[in-house]
């Protein structure tokens, strides 16, 4: 049996380079691939580099140094030289160097936010499935989810009595909102035609939950996800001042009590750079989690 | 009615209930189909022939009358009327074996061994000629590519009816053809029942044993049905200038164009 010719193969464009006359000699390969990521890498890289340039510029200019004031950036370098030099020193106490700090904190986040991510998307997938589940939860969580972190705090520390607990406590509401409201999203808009193909395929709930709602849904989780671990680590600053011990909240506070500014400005750093990679970190699993699962 | 059709749908209504007001999409459609008959339901945009195709697939209630198929009331959705979608409805974060794979597992879990589940999602592949595409995601591939694999996923399945919603309403003109004639080979081998939705005169006239030809809605219902008097095996180039051909065409426009215009329709 003949089937009919099939066009659309030979349509496909062939992949094959243009023959490049050698009128000159070209560099090596290595050489060019080498010299366009440099080139890449700098269109990326320099232009946040040169306005970072400017403002540190105009800050050294217009800062008068009075004291008590806020410290110029070479005032900063020359009192927090040590601190900016050396993240890794540890003379017992709370007298480390901020990468310990760092590192106390973001162990607080991987817990606390860990157990927002699991009990955020359970709650998700039941608002976003279930038409009862959504009308009685939903305005609870539009309500509590404009709650401050700081302001869940005195509940947590009155309700748990110690101050780690508590600490995680605030991490894991200030974060499970949006990864709630953004799973709730993403398993509404499942789109009808993947519904469908469940229904004629008969899945029963276990299968079209691993089959098609979770991967359907990713996308949106991972939005969710994302800006959950950006407001954990909000969290985790500000519920750190209040609590004391180890990590990048207290240390600042620390720092405001005895008033080393230029340390706060280095410790601020430290801060926005941590969120900055915790935010690229989760962003990046999810594309590759989600890879292929957006496109259609 | 007859009880020895495959396939009837029996004084069938729909109607919608949109908060208070009730729309009435079908009304008292009747029709009987037999085994490996091709039925092609053309009508102008919003006449409810998704909605008829719907029903029988289960995807939309029942509000009056019945569809009974091989004798048993359609009651749900379910694999002995895979449905090809209009617009492929593939998954996107499986290749394209494991969307049939999918269809293949669930409906043959226990009656095929795992080998023979391969190999049946691999024939099935091949009758639509997507082999070579197996491990591509459906982005990786054309249009009409992935309507083939719908096909393929829907004939996986052994439906008893094939239900063709618009299979080839979104892809060019050339790329149709091919596919029809695809779709017509594999129904002389298959003999397949088969139920299409389509707006195309043509496409239905040369793949259909009849034309079910809908009036427009509210409350559609069958205005007439027209047979195709074409021997099989077709082919395009030799049955397009026959009288047969031209008749039932002309039939189909006709009644589309002269008794049913799609004036008050959604173009």
């Amino acid at each position: 049996m003949s089937l009919p010719a099939y066009s659309e193969s030979a349509a496909a464009p062939v992949p094959k380079p243009a023959e490049v006359l050698p009128l000159r000699r070209k560099p090596p390969r290595f050489a060019r691939r080498a010299a366009a990521i440099l080139s890449g890498v700098a269109a990326q890289v320099l232009p946040p580099l040169v306005t970072l340039g400017v403002i540190l510029l105009l800050w050294q200019g217009l800062s008068g140094d009075a004291a008590g004031g806020l410290p110029a950036p070479a005032t900063i370098w020359l009192e927090s030289r040590e601190l900016i030099m050396d993240p890794f020193f540890d003379r017992g106490g709370v007298d480390k160097g901020l990468f310990w700090h760092a590192l106390t904190s973001l162990q607080r986040v991987a817990i606390g936010f860990s157990f927002s991510a699991v009990v955020g998307v359970a709650l998700g997938v039941l608002v976003g499935s279930s038409r009862f589940a959504h009308r009685s939860l939903d305005p609870i969580f539009q309500v509590l989810r404009t709650v401050p972190p700081l302001a869940w705090l005195p509940i947590s520390l009155a309700a748990l009595h110690e101050a780690n607990p508590s600490a995680l406590f605030v991490i894991f509401i200030t974060a499970i909102w949006p990864i709630v409201i953004n799973t709730a999203v993403g398993v509404r808009n499942i789109p009808q035609d993947y519904v469908n193909v469940g229904r004629v395929l008969r899945l029963s709930p276990p299968e079209y939950f691993v089959t098609i709602l979770l991967p359907a849904a990713t996308p949106y989780i991972f939005t969710g996800l994302r800006i959950g671990v950006g407001m954990s680590w909000l969290a985790i600053v500000a519920s750190e001042m209040l609590l004391g011990g180890v990590g990048v909240g207290f240390f600042i506070w620390d720092q405001y009590n005895a008033s080393r500014i230029s340390d706060i400005v280095v410790a601020l750093v430290w801060v926005g750079l941590v969120g900055f990679a915790l935010d690229r970190l989760v962003a990046l699993a999810g594309r590759i989690v989600s890879r292929g699962a957006s496109a259609s | 009615m007859s009880s020895r059709a495959y396939l009837s749908i029996e004084n069938l209504g729909v109607t919608f209930n949109a908060g208070q007001r009730a729309s009435e999409v079908l009304k008292g459609v009747d029709l009987t189909v037999d085994q490996g008959e091709f039925i092609s339901i053309i009508g102008h945009s919003g006449c409810g022939k998704s909605t008829l195709l719907n029903v029988v697939a289960g995807l939309v209630p029942v509000s009056h009358g019945a569809v009974i198929l091989d004798k048993r009331a359609v009651d749900g959705p379910g694999p002995d009327r895979a449905v090809v979608f209009q617009n492929h409805s593939l998954l996107p974060w499986l290749t394209v074996y494991e969307n049939v794979r999918l269809a293949v597992d669930k409906v043959f879990r226990g009656r095929k061994s795992r080998p023979e589940r391969h190999a049946w999602t691999l024939h099935n592949l091949a009758l639509v000629q997507m082999t070579h595409a197996k491990d591509k995601k459906p982005h990786e591939i054309s249009g009409g590519m992935k309507q083939r694999v719908g096909l393929a996923r829907a004939l996986a399945m052994e439906p008893k009816v094939l239900l063709l919603d618009e299979p080839f309403g979104a892809l060019d003109a050339l790329t149709r053809a091919n596919l029809q004639d695809s779709v017509m080979e594999i129904h002389a081998k298959l003999r397949n029942t088969v139920l299409m939705i389509t707006h195309d005169v043509d496409e239905a006239v040369l793949l259909s044993d009849r034309i079910v030809m809908m009036t427009n809605g509210p409350a559609a219902e069958i205005g007439d049905i027209v047979r195709v008097e074409l021997p099989r095996p077709r082919r395009r180039i030799e049955v397009d200038a026959t009288p047969a051909y031209i008749a039932a065409r002309h039939a189909v426009i006709e009644f589309l164009y002269a008794r049913h215009t799609g004036l008050h329709a959604a173009a």
